[in-house]
């Protein structure tokens, strides 16, 4: 079905297309079906020894609809709890975050023509961290949605830069692109260096500040994968439905606008909900650097640009790639945790370098 | 009276303080090839990213079918005009095939994917371009002229009934450069589209086109066939150069030879 569903996106054709899309379509599924042995199979991995058909007992019998028909005899409370209330969330929220840092990187790139773009070049990221940190040190406690103020914070410094930073790019009714992303620099410098001086005066929460700007999963819950998921799924799928104009940007701005594509909406639109998709990510996990840069680069050297088919690969391939760096991050050193921001890089930027190597002789995007 | 598929109604333009064009007025023919010249700074490309809506122009100055522009969707602009930039380079990969089925754009609805007939265009304006045998390169590794031509079949698989082009030609060696207007000139003729070229050789625009608008300082000084606006005393005043014409003995047109 996903494969007659990909055909229809990218029309009917000749053999040769035709070729090419059920090629796709295959590979969609597949890797589809890997992300789904991936869950599993990582869910048993961990310093509680707990096998994968035991995982798969648990997960299924716990899924609603499906556990009427097959009945476990399970009685290890310790290892459900384990598996359903630790090692899952975790591993869903992973999942999301790696999806939407993918897709705003893919975004952010084809719409800024920029290779060097990822979700958190507007500036989020500070903006993020400097709420995370003031509600840190105002020790602001309470939840909202389930989340912690530290992460509601987050999310508001988020919006909040990239608003301030498209407030200061917009002239008349145009966002100039350099402009944007100049301000973006500019504006996560001047809150960086407000975080900075914060620490200095708090030395106390240093350790506590820096762990959270360095990005972790560790404390996932179901209500934050619950809080998450119509942030990135809601948002990735608005932003797949306008692959064809981001399509026509690659080719410039001009291109786009000749081609019927309304260049200024478009931007504006993609820019609003790739913020919220980026805040509401970061608002969870702090600052993930990495994926979002390199999966889409990644992606788009192994199957090419066209955003109909990059954006939901980039999707896949970033919340497989999340979900392994955060396995590594949890069973590497144990019982110590490594923030998982560290291990996206440690893994990505070998794998990236070889595939520049190899395309070296190719035009790289 | 006479519908006009684009006219211009005193179109002023500037950028910030610096005024480029100067009350423009013209009625665009239908089926007939355009060329604007005028020295660098007269507000050729200016006066065509109006045409084209690249730049957002002022209520009530040009129409299209007698429509005011500006109250006309993006799309709907696309279905009628399609233009060639300046600069075409692409830095992603895209296949030249890719490319060229991107000039469907304007008919296609957000989740609809092309359909056969739309592969038959893009395919139609590529053999026409002479580009069909390499539709499976990547548009970054074509040579500039290749690139040039897949970008002419994007905007001809438009389909529209007006083409716009900036400098088509003046990255090209001459062999392209004549490939290039002999297709233009070509598509002009047998499918009736109306061509509108801002171009730099004025022995190139003396050649192809039926009429040539010479622009300068941003208003349009002489309108009419090559011959009657390609004059001595034209060319000294608008480029302030002093030139010898004689005729092609080929075509008759006007032959342009500055004197040095």
């Amino acid at each position: 079905m996903v494969v007659d569903i990909y055909n229809r996106i990218l029309g009917e054709s000749d053999v040769n297309q035709m070729h090419k899309k059920s090629y796709y379509g295959s590979l969609f599924l597949g890797l589809l079906l890997f992300l789904g042995f991936l869950v599993f199979f990582v869910s048993t991995l961990g310093v509680a020894d707990i096998s994968f058909i035991d995982s798969v007992k648990i997960i299924v019998g716990r899924i609603p609809g499906i556990n009427h028909w097959f009945s476990f005899d399970f009685d290890s409370p310790t290892h459900i709890t384990i598996i359903w209330n630790i090692r899952l969330p975790r591993i869903f929220l992973s999942l999301l975050i790696g999806i939407g840092l993918s897709v705003v990187g893919v975004t952010f790139q084809g719409m800024f023509k920029n290779p060097m773009a990822d979700p958190h070049v507007l500036g989020v990221s500070s903006g993020a961290a400097l709420g995370a940190v003031i509600a840190m040190i105002g020790n602001i406690k309470g939840t909202f949605l389930g989340q912690s103020m530290v992460g509601i914070m987050a999310f508001l410094g988020a919006l909040g830069t990239t608003w301030v930073v498209y407030y200061i790019a917009k002239t008349g009714h145009k966002i100039p692109t350099v402009t944007l992303l100049l301000a973006g620099v500019a504006l996560s410098f001047l809150l960086s260096s407000l975080i900075s001086l914060i620490i200095i005066f708090r030395r106390n929460q240093m350790e506590q500040i820096l762990f959270w700007t360095m990005g972790s999963v560790a404390a996932a819950s179901w209500r934050q994968v619950l809080f998450l998921t119509p942030f990135v799924l809601g948002g990735s799928i608005i932003i797949f439905a306008f692959s064809r104009e981001l399509n026509g940007m690659l080719l410039g701005e001009e291109s786009a606008k000749s081609l019927g594509i309304d260049v200024e909406k478009t931007k504006k639109i993609l820019l609003i909900i790739s913020s919220i998709v980026v805040a509401a990510t970061v608002s969870v996990s702090g600052i993930i650097g990495f994926v979002g840069l390199i999966i889409p680069h990644a992606v788009r050297m192994m199957i090419g640009p066209d955003h109909r088919v990059l954006l939901p690969f980039s999707a896949l391939v970033g919340g497989a790639f999340m979900i392994f760096c955060d396995t590594l991050a949890r069973i590497l050193v144990p019982p110590m945790e490594i923030p998982v921001g560290a291990i996206t890089a440690l893994f990505g930027s070998p794998y990236f370098l070889y595939l520049l190597y190899k395309s070296k002789k190719q035009v790289l995007l | 009276m006479m519908k006009y598929p684009l006219r211009i109604q005193d179109l002023h333009w500037s950028f910030s303080e610096q005024r480029i064009l100067d009350g423009v007025n013209l009625s665009i023919q239908k089926g007939k090839f355009y060329s604007i010249i005028g020295p660098n700074g007269s507000g050729k490309t200016t006066l065509l990213k109006n045409i084209g809506s690249i730049l957002s122009p002022v209520k009530n100055t040009i129409f299209l079918e007698e429509q005011d522009i500006t109250s006309l969707s993006r799309r709907k602009i696309a279905q009628k005009i399609a233009s060639v930039p300046q600069n075409t380079e692409v830095d992603f990969s895209f296949t030249a095939f890719d490319i060229v089925l991107m000039g469907r754009t304007p008919y296609l609805g957000r989740f609809q994917g092309e359909s056969k007939e739309d592969q038959k265009i893009a395919e139609e304006a590529m053999k026409m371009t002479h580009t069909w045998h390499f539709r499976s390169k990547k548009i970054n590794e074509l040579s500039g002229g290749e690139r040039q031509r897949v970008i002419m079949a994007r905007a001809i698989a438009q389909k529209t009934s007006l083409l716009l082009l900036d400098e088509p030609i003046s990255h090209l060696d001459l062999q392209h450069q004549i490939e290039v207007m002999k297709m233009v000139k070509k598509l002009n003729q047998q499918q009736e589209v109306t061509v509108i070229a801002v171009l730099h050789d004025l022995n190139l625009a003396a050649e192809y086109s039926d009429i040539i608008i010479l622009l300068h300082e941003g208003s349009i000084l002489a309108m009419d066939h090559p011959k009657n606006v390609l004059t001595k005393e034209r060319i000294k005043e608008a480029y302030g150069l002093e030139v010898y014409i004689m005729k092609n003995p080929m075509t008759q047109r006007p032959h342009i030879i500055p004197i040095t």
